[in-house]
């Protein structure tokens, strides 16, 4: 090999080793804002734990009383509850394990291993768009005020970050000013937004969108909706004739239609996901607000207990707050407790 | 979901029926739904185990009456104690002695307080007030449009301030409505995480610059656990004096109401129950202690109805409204049942949500008469069928009832809606809800 190859070598691995630790760089960037928007659900969930293992308590039922006591709580849910500490106590029995630290340890394996056996667990394709199914059109739905706007905005940050060109149809055309809130955030994610104003007829908006999109070659569509509770069936049905409408230009449209749900919502967000997909099949799930609350437990819920996964998850109010959401790292942050704790003691 | 708290109990309790009081061994699997049938309706854990216990304590002891089975017998304790611990501070709003009353709203984002301000602004205007809204949200982009349109739309004049800071809006508008001559100032404030240091510190000046004689917290009834943190943490911060809560008329439990309540120590005096703006209603302790329990006014309801209904009958009825084959042979059956249990306004406003849907379905004990009349006047066939029943037949069925053709049309049409909504109630989101009329009307046999 001549000694040009070689340096062609050298600066060929020198930009491959620059490009992975901006990527590096990136991810690592991303998870600390995981683990921050986590910290309170991590105190919630992880700190009664944590503390038992540090000051060497003993496995007993008192503890696993406790146990279950924090992941109520954190509102994982009684179903859910019962089944991750009806395992620990059958694998601490089975197993032999004695110390608090191993109650630690074998609570993360089983929140990690229920994460990886859920749907959520394959999240590693959402940009990943075959050129034949552009535009992808993205249907956002949800209850009032668990912030789809809000949302959307992320999402077409997302996209467009992954290199994809994004076009939002404004379809929420009951809430006072939902259009002007919409715009705000299109303009921050840098992507355009076609709308036709208060009182329009949503389905209208969504083929406008649509059309448009096809025309100017967008590759990811997506439509926002009103808020509407999951009890209301006429606005259930106007769901329907939107996704039906859109099927006249795109006969798989919408390709995905995510449920927003505020993390803050109790067992309530079980019920929604149902009905929703009674009226229009949910394809994924959006948590917002986890870092607002210390009940980011329900995401153990959810992807336990529903069918369905949890796309991305809002851990911030930043327009790059939202994340897709990953099985292990959010495993992984949620007990990040007590690596930063013995940091700080150390 | 807890369709019937009190079957279950009785599942619970099955094993030491016969047994006439109460003691810890036989209502502690009991008590164990209890728990579990709060933390489904999101009532905070603490707040439940305390609740628990105290229902223990009240239970203990007492004897088991005849009438009611041990299930029915808790279920009354749980539900006087939630009525109790939820209702016994006068809800009203406090009005300034002299001057504008200034009512303040603060909450998390995406709880309704723009909503609410808006529609507490309709509720005072309908009173006869002079109201005037404030838009102190300046950071959700487009939450002053927002409330401006709806301002509109009620007829409420909207202050603002561009480029201001929220607490320079809140304070200039109280200047502003005295000037207008308005009376009751409501400021919607922007949502905020009890996190958020900053944003905290700033309503709690908004709260100093304008002296609110009321601030109220407005909460979304579906939240969960965190209802307690978020409601202590703002209470700590503003001293608020009551509570709205919102979006009821979803199908949450609404266990918050409860947490919140017994945290805090602050009443709820609003709850919203739809988009609309008349959608504000005054908050009712024992409804709410139904709702959570999820079940109408069961106790009294069952107790009506035991004597009379039979399980295996009723069961028949909820398939046939559940397959809409419901039909006027059925109906009459219900009639004479219903009679037997007294006046049908009454009972209906024991179930769950009835009230509501039966509202403008005038409901008159003497038209039952003329129903029976009607009804027996048709041939079996046309029972079974109702569709059949052409003009002719009508007049037939008018003359042998002593009633008029407008009346059977009446009966023809009313009964169809009722098919229709019983459909609609046992097919669509209400499933539960017609679900448990019907087991509520079924009783069981002891």
């Amino acid at each position: 090999m001549g000694l040009f190859d070689k340096l062609k070598n050298k600066v060929k691995e020198a930009i491959e080793e620059t490009k992975t630790s901006i990527r590096e760089t990136v991810d690592n960037l991303r998870y600390d804002r995981l683990k921050e928007g986590l910290a309170k659900t991590r105190e919630g969930l992880a700190e009664k734990i944590g503390v038992a293992a540090r000051q060497g308590r003993k496995i007993d039922d008192a503890l696993l009383d406790e146990l279950e006591e924090s992941l109520i709580m954190a509102d994982v849910g009684a179903d859910t509850t019962i089944q991750i500490s009806d395992r620990l106590r059958d694998r601490v029995k089975a197993e032999g394990f004695k110390e608090a630290s191993d109650l630690s340890r074998l609570l993360r394996e089983e929140i990690s291993a229920l994460l990886k056996r859920s749907p959520s667990a394959d999240n590693d394709r959402l940009f990943n768009i075959p050129e034949e199914k552009r535009p992808h059109v993205i249907m956002v739905v949800g209850v009032n005020g668990v912030g789809k706007t809000t949302t959307i905005g992320k999402l077409a940050y997302n996209y467009r970050n992954a290199g994809l060109k994004v076009l939002i149809g404004a379809a929420d055309t009951f809430r006072a000013a939902a259009n002007e809130q919409l715009e705000v955030w299109a303009e921050r994610a840098g992507v355009e937004i076609i709308g036709q104003g208060q009182g329009a007829d949503p389905a209208a908006v969504a083929f406008d969108t649509l059309q448009a999109a096809v025309s100017r070659g967008a590759d990811v569509v997506i439509i926002d909706t009103a808020g509407r509770l999951h009890t209301k069936s006429n606005l259930m049905q106007e769901l329907q004739k939107m996704s039906r409408v859109m099927k006249k230009i795109r006969e798989h449209a919408p390709d995905e239609v995510f449920l927003v749900l505020d993390a803050t919502t109790g067992q309530n967000a079980i019920q929604q996901a149902k009905e929703f997909t009674r009226a229009v099949e949910v394809t994924g799930l959006v948590l917002t607000k986890l870092d607002g609350t210390a009940k980011g437990g329900v995401v153990i819920a959810i992807a336990n207990e529903l069918s369905m996964p949890v796309r991305y998850i809002g851990v911030g109010e930043r327009i790059d707050d939202l994340q897709p959401f990953n099985v292990d790292e959010f495993a992984e942050a949620l007990f990040a407790f007590e690596e930063t704790e013995e940091v700080k003691e150390g | 979901m807890f369709e019937n708290l009190s079957a279950k109990l009785d599942a619970a309790i099955r094993r030491i029926s016969g047994e006439a009081r109460l003691t810890e061994e036989n209502i502690s699997e009991a008590l164990r739904e209890v728990r579990r049938a709060l933390l489904d309706a999101d009532v905070n854990f603490q707040v439940t185990r305390k609740f628990v216990d105290d229902v223990q304590k009240k239970a203990l002891g007492r004897n088991v009456v005849a009438s009611v089975t041990p299930g029915q017998m808790i279920v009354k304790i749980i539900y006087d104690e939630l009525v109790e611990l939820m209702g016994n501070n006068l809800a009203e709003i406090k009005m300034a002695p002299a001057g504008p009353t200034i009512i303040m709203m603060c909450g998390l984002q995406g709880s309704g307080k723009t909503t609410h301000s808006a529609k507490l602004a309709s509720y005072f205007k309908g009173k006869g007030r002079q109201p005037f809204l404030v838009a102190a949200d300046t950071y959700r982009p487009a939450a002053i449009d927002q409330l401006k349109t709806l301002g509109e739309q009620i007829g409420v004049p909207v202050f603002n301030l561009e480029g201001e800071t929220p607490v320079t809006i809140a304070e200039r508008s109280v200047v502003e409505a005295k000037r207008l001559g308005k009376d009751v100032i409501i400021i919607d404030t922007a949502g905020r995480l009890t996190i958020d240091e900053a944003m905290m510190e700033e309503v709690a000046k908004i709260k100093d610059r304008t002296r609110p004689n009321e601030i109220l917290f407005v909460v979304d009834a579906m939240i969960g656990q965190d209802a307690v943190t978020t409601a202590k943490a703002f209470n700590d911060r503003l001293n608020f004096d009551g509570v709205i809560l919102t979006k009821l008329d979803g199908d949450t439990r609404g266990g918050a109401a409860l947490s919140i309540r017994s945290v805090v120590e602050k009443p709820i005096k609003f709850i919203g129950v739809g988009e609309k703006m008349e959608a504000l209603e005054l908050f009712y302790p024992d409804r709410m202690a139904s709702r959570i329990l999820g079940m109408g006014d069961v106790v009294s309801l069952v107790e009506k109805a035991q004597q009379q209904y039979d399980e295996a009958e009723a069961r028949k009825l909820e398939e046939k409204f559940r397959k809409n084959q419901f039909t006027l042979e059925d109906f009459y059956q219900q009639l004479q049942q219903i009679k037997k249990m007294g006046s049908i306004r009454d009972l209906l406003g024991m179930l769950p949500g009835m009230d509501k849907a039966m509202k403008g379905v005038e409901v008159d004990d003497k038209a039952m008469g003329r129903l029976e009349a009607m009804i027996t006047s048709m041939t079996k066939e046309e029972r079974d069928k109702p569709e059949i029943i052409n003009a002719s037949r009508r007049k037939r069925i008018a003359s042998g009832s002593g009633t008029t053709i407008q009346d059977v049309n009446r009966l023809l049409k009313q009964f169809d809606e009722m098919r229709k909504m019983m459909r609609q109630l046992s097919g669509g989101g209400m499933g539960r809800m017609a679900g448990m009329a019907a087991k509520g009307l079924m009783g069981r046999k002891r």
